[in-house]
């Protein structure tokens, strides 16, 4: 059998595959980022924490309410959206007229907030949540977990539905007049508060979602979108600060780049995507499918 | 970050004993808000305080004797600046716990440097007692050594002869990694390959791919904690077991196994210096712990914590004396230890603490009769033969 790089071909298809399912919770994740900064102007550093919110919803209507896992992925993502909306309200709403600084401390010392709390309930070791689907199928060159399949299917769809919503309906084009003018939207009669409220809630929703997916194959423990946030950031700035298509296809990507550098050299797997980052900012800092503002 | 706690036993008396500054006062570090923290964190801290508080009703101790404890963030930068604050500006005597094999290096120069005194319980890597090890450090609860011996052993000698590592790129995973590896092949087993993760991870699909593709008949894992935790979980999905592939959790803790649920952890393998349901004095340890860290039962590191506090006071109560930390250490080693919960023990010249370890097996869903129900024993590693030998370890001290 021949080699590629000393790695065989086989192995390398799976390896592929892998880094793309990965790439699915980046691309959901940074999704919900340039939603909610490229429709608002806020860079949510509450992000992690509300992925991780979105696991523990979903363990807890497993355990206090005993709704298994397909429930939760429709009434998770809406409960921590909810409350994703009452700190838009309560928090972020006071901070449009400053700078993204602002926001971004806000949302920052937010997330370590509500990770504290939750780690004062629930201990740092992670919580049981067993997989809805087991089992799986033999490709050939690599055995692909039905679990898998299904959560690269599942983000995928949501991703394009997001997009597609956002830069083709009519719903989508005011939300990106408001963006652009809010007091000219206002004048056309368009609750603009209403719907970046909105908005900001649905960003979170998609945080809450990838939350659920991670649940059955990720330790559920407080700090598990602490780890994942900066990367997400990493991919959203590669991708274009704000650029919907820009982040998922960005998230994808990387999570294939990760994947490849896995087997490559593992030590590094978890720079590369900054390396990255620091090139594309160097060579093009509004990203890769972003616009220079 | 660096809190204070409990001033615990301010005697009435004339104080008899010259301590520094007069009081004794120790300091535990660990994780108090990362993957280690429920292993660790302020279950240690209320075991130093348990230690104390039992200490002073057996003996009626005059001593002022306080806990301070800060969070490292297993970081060794940050370790290390805390250390040098609590010797030079806090005057803290002894410095307690420290997992995290890097941080645990590091404040295990400090401290010799300082002439203080450093109980391990939570690091692993067996280099604090080998070529790391010096007069004013004991190691008290485990090492990759002897984690190696008991598990990687009982696996080889039950056919597991082909091994591949999924290893932690630290120094601890590096060090249980070697030392797992020098057990398989002394065992004649093999060694197939091995692949260094980067601390923390999240995903292991990845290395998980490639060592199923090695066709190694045992995948070790040497990692700890969340990525333990994460390993294992994925591991199932991925059909390694399924496959006739085996998974050998070199360091467990009871914490992890309660985080994955019986169904995905039963029948995992590893070895233990401590469990709560084996003796009575152990299980009251276990209850009282349980109600003041939210029903979380102790680790091993945890009953380390309280053994270790319990002979460093029995020493410097002795000494009436907490000055020379290389003093205390050498007359910490002179005396053969005893407490309630690890019984009747010794410590090496090179710093090592001897005791029994167990091989365990995690009970199956319908073996557990209540919770935290989690172990049976497997195997008793007699205390002589649980350690890697003092001539072994190129410890400077022992020549």
């Amino acid at each position: 059998m021949f080699e590629l790089i000393g790695v065989p071909p086989q192995a390398l298809f799976g390896q592929l595959l892998l880094g793309l399912i990965n790439g699915a919770f980046y691309a959901l994740l940074s999704l919900g980022l340039a939603v909610i900064f490229g429709l608002m102007n806020v860079i949510n550093f509450t992000h992690g924490a509300q992925y991780m919110m979105g696991a523990f919803c979903a363990w807890m209507l497993l355990t206090y309410l005993g709704i298994p896992y397909w429930g939760a992925l429709v009434l998770a993502p809406i409960i921590v959206g909810a409350t994703g909306i009452v700190i838009e309200r309560l928090f972020i709403s006071r901070l449009y007229h400053l700078d993204h600084l602002y926001g971004l401390l806000l949302t920052f010392g937010l997330a370590l907030i509500i990770e504290g709390m939750f780690r004062r309930e629930y201990g740092s070791s992670g919580l049981p949540y067993s997989n809805p689907l087991p089992g799986g199928t033999n490709l050939g060159f690599m055995f692909l977990p039905w679990y898998r399949a299904w959560v690269v299917a599942l983000s995928l769809m949501v991703c394009l539905a997001t997009w597609f919503m956002i830069e083709k309906t009519q719903l989508g084009s005011y939300l990106r007049a408001a963006t652009e003018r809010p007091d000219l939207v206002q004048a056309f009669g368009i609750n603009v508060p209403r719907m970046i409220t909105l908005t900001y809630g649905f960003g979170v929703g998609l945080a809450a979602l990838a939350g659920v997916l991670a649940a059955p194959i990720y330790s559920v423990n407080p700090v598990m979108g602490a780890n994942l946030i900066i990367v997400v950031f990493a991919v959203v700035v590669i991708g274009g600060m704000g650029s919907i298509m820009g982040s998922i296809v960005t998230g994808f990507g990387l999570g294939v780049v990760e994947g490849l550098t896995k087997v490559f050299y593992p030590e590094a797997s978890n720079t590369v995507i900054f390396v990255i980052m620091a090139i594309v900012l160097m060579l093009r800092p509004q990203g890769l499918f972003g616009t220079p503002r | 970050m660096l809190a204070a706690a409990a001033a615990v036993a301010a005697g009435a008396g004339v104080a008899h004993a010259q301590y520094s500054d007069g009081a004794i006062k120790i300091g535990v570090m660990n994780d108090q808000s990362g993957l280690y923290a429920d292993l660790t964190g302020q279950g240690s801290v209320w075991s130093a305080k348990k230690a104390i508080e039992d200490f002073c009703k057996a003996t009626k101790c005059h001593d002022k004797i306080e806990v301070v404890f800060a969070d490292h963030q297993n970081k060794p930068d940050v370790g290390s600046n805390i250390v040098r604050q609590w010797y030079d500006v806090d005057k803290v005597d002894v410095v307690v716990d420290v997992p995290t094999s890097s941080v645990a290096l590091a404040v295990n120069n400090i401290t010799k440097e300082k002439n203080k005194v450093f109980l391990v319980s939570g690091a692993a890597t067996s280099d604090l007692t080998g070529k790391a090890c010096t007069p004013n450090t004991i190691h008290w609860t485990y090492d990759t050594w002897a984690l190696a011996n008991g598990t990687a052993n009982a696996i080889v000698k039950t056919g597991g002869k082909t091994w591949f590592f999924l290893t932690a790129d630290y120094a601890f995973g590096h060090a249980l990694e070697r030392d797992t590896a020098a057990v398989v092949e002394k065992a004649g087993g093999k060694v197939l390959g091995k692949v260094r993760h980067p601390f923390p991870g999240q995903d292991f699909s990845s290395f998980l791919l490639q060592a199923q593709a090695s066709k190694a008949k045992i995948i070790g894992l040497a990692n700890a904690g969340g990525d333990t935790i994460n390993s294992i979980k994925q591991a199932a999905e991925f059909g390694i077991v399924k496959g006739g592939q085996n998974l050998a959790g070199l360091l467990v803790f009871i914490t992890d196994v309660h985080a994955l649920g019986l169904q995905t952890a039963q029948g995992l393998i590893f070895t233990e210096a401590w469990y709560w349901d084996t003796t009575d004095a152990n299980r009251a340890f276990a209850k009282e712990f349980a109600a003041a860290n939210r029903g979380n039962y102790p680790t091993m590191i945890h009953a380390g914590v309280y053994s270790a506090v319990t002979h460093y006071l029995k020493a410097v109560h002795e000494m009436k004396s907490d000055a020379d930390g290389a003093a205390v250490v050498a007359k910490m080693k002179s005396m053969p230890t005893d407490d309630k919960l690890f019984g009747k023990g010794t410590i090496r010249a090179d710093g090592r603490k001897i005791h029994p370890m167990y091989l365990f097996e995690v009970k199956s869903p319908a073996e557990s009769k209540a919770p935290w129900d989690y172990y049976k024993l497997r195997a008793t590693i007699p205390a002589e033969e649980a350690f890697r030998p003092l001539k072994d370890g190129g410890c400077p001290l022992v020549k």
